[in-house]
């Protein structure tokens, strides 16, 4: 199973951040990151991304595995759109400049290129910002702070247990996966896809049956300490937002409000160097 | 129709996010169209929702694809984050009828109305929701999106279609059963 990214203890400014605070900029990135198509924006996105990154002092050794994958999904991405659609840059920025003819229909083009540097480029405003907030976010710090803004604490709460019950199914997952083999049952690629099917299902049987019974011991352990009892709570790990905090709410609340402006200002989502 | 958000719906939601987390590597690759999967992680979800309603239904398929995504590949497509909530909100609204917890949900009926419901459900979102958000929020060419949008309908029904509703009667036999006694004549 792959590596995932998780939380690491550490003191920089990143991670004395407030975990409301850090799911709000990471909320507010993403949403301006999805609308625009500006690419001086995506550009600026690029290099704060990459400043928080540093700042954070994340290991290459916690993600890599992760960003190879990514890296495989967007090419096939990129190579699809390109093969679905080779003009579809040329329509959205109105014009056509043929650069070579590659087969048949396809003609590689100035635009279709542009285009798709912009979908690539998207990509990598987002990733830095998820690596952030994965791990530098310890989980019941973040369930406290939502509670903190008025997110009912129920739900905060079933946030956190999804949070800390991730790498307990994950551990399960492995166990009962390598009891299914022990016993002989094919789980790598070879099988054909019918049978591939059904060997997982020999695995997803046993784990929701065996989450069944743990939703029903961790909901009883919680009724008899009196859980949901009272419309408050009391946190452990409570953070107060730091006027540091404050800085960086606001900050990420001006710069996706002044995305949007720039963006839409001339009724279009696209920059465009073609005209 | 009213549900309760109790301290079970509560730990359900939790611990069903962090199943259908879990389950996001565990997928098979539909060559044909890239960045599709069959994905044994819907019947999870498929089995959530009908059990315990369509709160808990929605919150695992939003709450589970996003961390799920971030935590694997880290960009989390938004575009297709919604359409798995209303998969789980249209199976959730009928969990009172399905019985599931309570061990009546192993009859005909239920079964059919079981997977009229999620055919409904999957072609809202599959074919409907997800391609124009695709196109809204990303401009990704329309043939392209709806070509995905269904693929990941057709594979969406097979596997809850088939593994949703074994894993339902299934449950639904052991759950509701008082005892293993059977009175002698």
């Amino acid at each position: 199973m792959a590596r995932i990214l998780s939380y690491e203890k550490k003191n920089t400014f990143v991670h004395r951040l407030s975990g409301f605070t850090k799911l709000l900029f990471l909320i507010l990135w993403c949403f301006a990151g999805a609308m625009t198509f500006e690419t001086r924006i995506l550009v600026v996105m690029l290099l704060i991304g990459a400043g928080v990154y540093y700042v954070a002092d994340i290991k290459w050794k916690q993600v890599s595995s992760v960003f190879i994958a990514i890296m495989i999904f967007m090419t096939l991405n990129l190579v699809a759109i390109f093969f679905f659609a080779p003009y579809q840059g040329c329509e959205i920025y109105d014009s056509r400049t043929a650069i070579c003819h590659l087969f048949g229909n396809y003609y590689l083009t100035k635009e279709q290129l542009f285009y798709e540097f912009n979908v690539c480029i998207k990509y990598f405003t987002v990733i830095p910002s998820v690596f952030v907030f994965l791990t530098t976010t310890d989980p019941s710090e973040l369930a406290s702070s939502l509670n903190g803004v008025g997110v009912p604490y129920s739900i905060a709460y079933s946030v956190e247990i999804a949070l800390r019950y991730i790498p307990d199914v994950q551990d399960e997952y492995t166990r009962i996966k390598n009891a299914q083999q022990a016993r002989g049952i094919e789980m790598s690629a070879k099988g054909s896809l019918l049978k591939r099917i059904k060997n997982t299902s020999l695995i997803i049987f046993p784990l929701i049956f065996s989450s069944m019974e743990k939703i029903e011991v961790v909901s009883n352990a919680m009724e008899l300490r009196g859980f949901g009892k009272k419309p408050k709570r009391t946190w452990y790990s409570k953070r107060p937002l730091t006027s540091i905090d404050l800085y960086v709410i606001s900050f990420i609340t001006l710069f996706c409000i002044a995305t949007m402006i720039i963006t839409f200002a001339d009724g279009n989502r696209f920059f465009n160097p073609f005209r | 129709m009213k549900f309760k958000l109790g301290i079970r719906e509560i730990v359900a939601m939790g611990i069903g996010t962090a199943l259908f987390v879990v389950l996001t590597t565990v997928q098979i690759p539909v060559f044909l169209i890239p960045n599709t999967f069959l994905q044994p992680r819907m019947a999870v979800l498929a089995f959530f929702s009908a059990a315990f309603g369509p709160i808990v239904g929605a919150v695992i398929g939003i709450l589970g694809h996003a961390l799920g995504d971030a935590i694997y590949y880290s960009s989390v497509w938004w575009s297709w984050v919604f359409p798995e909530a209303v998969v789980g909100l249209c199976l959730g609204l009928f969990a009172k009828q399905f019985e599931v917890r309570e061990g009546g949900f192993a009859v005909t009926r239920n079964v059919i109305l079981f997977n009229v419901i999620q055919i409904i459900g999957n072609a809202i979102a599959w074919c409907v929701m997800a391609p124009l958000l695709d196109i809204l929020v990303y401009s990704e060419p329309a043939n392209k999106v709806f070509a995905q949008g269904t693929v990941a309908f057709v594979l969406n029904i097979v596997v809850i279609g088939f593994l949703g509703t074994v894993l339902l009667v299934a449950y639904s036999k052991i759950a509701g059963r008082q005892s293993g006694l059977k009175a002698e004549d």
